[in-house]
């Protein structure tokens, strides 16, 4: 791999940029690898790239049935932050938020990681507790954050209405190294980084079935033929449902639809993300102008990526309110991704009841995020065969244990 | 937008008119339980690819709970039902398998 630098673009430049290389192979499937991982999303080359980089182990492929960062991991609103009530989940998003810090240099590739700062609103009395309470949590996590006043929210986002129709800005939980990335940027660097390792990342290529023996998992049928592998980690947020299934065992997750949007783009007026889960809107002012806008889940099961039309009224009627000046804007796109919900509304990292095969999915409303944690967690637990510190509260046996994370509670919305 | 008729009054009700109450015909399993049966009381759900059945509350209508036969990929609503059943009506299962020649068929 030739590494991304100044130099290269002065070198590059010299002749015509005819020199620039693909950033990663698409080689066809071998008959057998170490590890195949199903889903080449954030999550899949996320724990691909520490398996690699942490344990050593690159005789892996990636396996997808589209293409590479084409589910929720090209369809998120990109808010990284980490300023979570319960002990497991702040340790994860944390490793996640500072892994983010230094992604670029790891990857040699730009994710445009930007610690613009992430304010979550307080617009009611039960809110205020919770988040003064989330901001004591955080400091004996040794996570940053801190509760701050009306004044200092209107000082940080000038273009906000403090004293809203329904519900007023009563104070905030703030998280300065919280921000947003390039959440293409992140798929690709993964990718790049995982070829250059020579991991196989094969695209359109789905997985029909899984093959056992002895209650263990011995390779997958996919449309590109059968593969061998020692261990399987199935990675594949809303259609965790289908891949369980093949391996036959059950899950606590619910697919369903989450909106987002996106308006034209303006000159910047807003240079930190907001989350107002009250009125339930969240809004954040991408590099290219436009407002990026997360919209709201549905209530029922569904695959159809694009949701109902009236959560986008209420995501549009809470923006409005909370921010007068975007309401004539026009939205330019919009659309759905399939997520995935559990019972505690935190994930699942886990051994599965078929050997070798491991599971990470639940991350619901909020993957993005936990993309570089999630997969330094997923890669500890396909090298050892056992979780480590970070996903050890995440088994699939905490259900049945009432061992749960709940985040629920404190984020059943915008999580 | 999804439309449902609820069963009880004949209201061809829009989806803001309804709640959703998830998956439905689950066993409700109680005190003296097994751990596993608890579990998948509380937690376990089919999430299907295709015919999903749910409970639905026409809750700015009638009040009443009701059953619905919905596709999860396309949305197409099969039919709607009485809540007061542990299972879907023969005549909706048979529709649906008419219409959905893969489909498995009602598993409890």
């Amino acid at each position: 791999m030739k590494r991304y630098s100044a130099f290269a673009i002065a070198r590059e430049a010299f002749r015509h940029h005819t020199g620039w290389e693909r950033a990663w192979r698409s080689p066809e499937p071998k008959s057998e690898y170490d590890v195949i991982i199903v889903g080449a999303g954030g999550h899949g080359l996320a724990t691909a790239f520490y398996l690699g980089k942490n344990f050593g182990i690159t005789n892996v492929a990636i396996i997808e049935k589209g293409w590479l960062g084409g589910g929720n991991t090209g369809r998120n609103t990109t808010i990284i932050r980490s300023n979570y009530l319960q002990d497991p989940s702040a340790a994860i998003y944390e490793k996640a938020r500072s892994l983010y810090e230094t992604m670029s240099q790891d990857l040699n590739y730009n994710v445009m990681f930007s610690p613009r700062g992430v304010m979550m609103l307080a617009q009611t009395e039960a809110e205020i507790r919770g988040y003064q309470r989330t901001a004591h949590a955080n400091n004996l996590q040794g996570v940053t954050t801190e509760y701050i006043t009306p004044e200092r929210v209107k000082e940080l986002c000038p273009i906000i209405e403090l004293k809203g129709p329904r519900y007023p800005v009563l104070g905030a939980l703030w998280q300065p190294r919280g921000g947003t990335a390039r959440h293409d940027a992140v798929a690709w660097g993964y990718a790049r980084a995982c070829s250059d390792m020579g991991m196989d990342i094969i695209q359109q290529c789905e997985v029909t079935g899984i093959d056992q023996s002895r209650g263990k998992v011995t390779g997958v049928q996919t449309t590109k033929g059968a593969i061998k592998t020692k261990k399987l980690a199935i990675i594949v947020a809303g259609n965790s449902g289908d891949l369980a299934q093949m391996g036959g065992f059950r899950l606590p997750v619910e697919s369903i639809s989450l909106q987002a949007l996106v308006s034209e783009p303006i000159k910047p007026c807003m240079d930190v993300v907001i989350m107002a889960n009250t009125v339930h809107g969240y809004m954040s002012q991408s590099d290219k102008g436009e407002m990026v806008i997360g919209g709201g889940t549905d209530g029922y099961n569904n695959f159809t990526q694009r949701g109902s039309y009236h959560h986008l009224e209420e995501t549009v009627r809470a923006l409005i309110e909370t921010f007068p000046i975007v309401s004539r804007l026009k939205m330019l796109r919009h659309w759905g991704g399939i997520i995935d919900i559990t019972g505690d509304r935190s994930p699942i990292i886990s051994k599965t009841p078929l050997g070798n095969c491991f599971i990470n999915c639940g991350w619901g409303t909020g993957g993005f995020k936990a993309i570089p944690g999630s997969g330094w967690a997923m890669a500890e637990l396909v090298a050892d065969g056992e979780p480590r510190e970070l996903a050890s509260a995440f088994g699939l046996e905490r259900y049945q244990e009432g061992r749960f994370i709940d985040e629920s509670v404190a984020a059943g919305v915008a999580h | 937008m999804l439309l449902l008729t609820c069963p009880y009054c004949g209201v061809d009700a829009d989806e803001t008119d309804l709640t959703p109450g998830g998956e439905a015909h689950i066993t409700r399993h109680g005190a003296g339980a097994s751990d596993d049966d608890l579990e998948t009381y509380l937690f376990m759900r089919r999430n299907p690819k295709g015919v999903h059945f749910e409970r639905w509350r026409h809750a700015y209508g009638c009040g009443k709970w009701f059953h619905a036969a919905r596709c999860t990929m396309t949305l197409e609503v099969f039919g709607t039902y009485s809540g007061q059943t542990f299972e879907p009506p023969k005549t909706l299962v048979n529709k649906i398998k008419k219409k959905r020649p893969n489909w498995e068929g009602f598993v409890k």
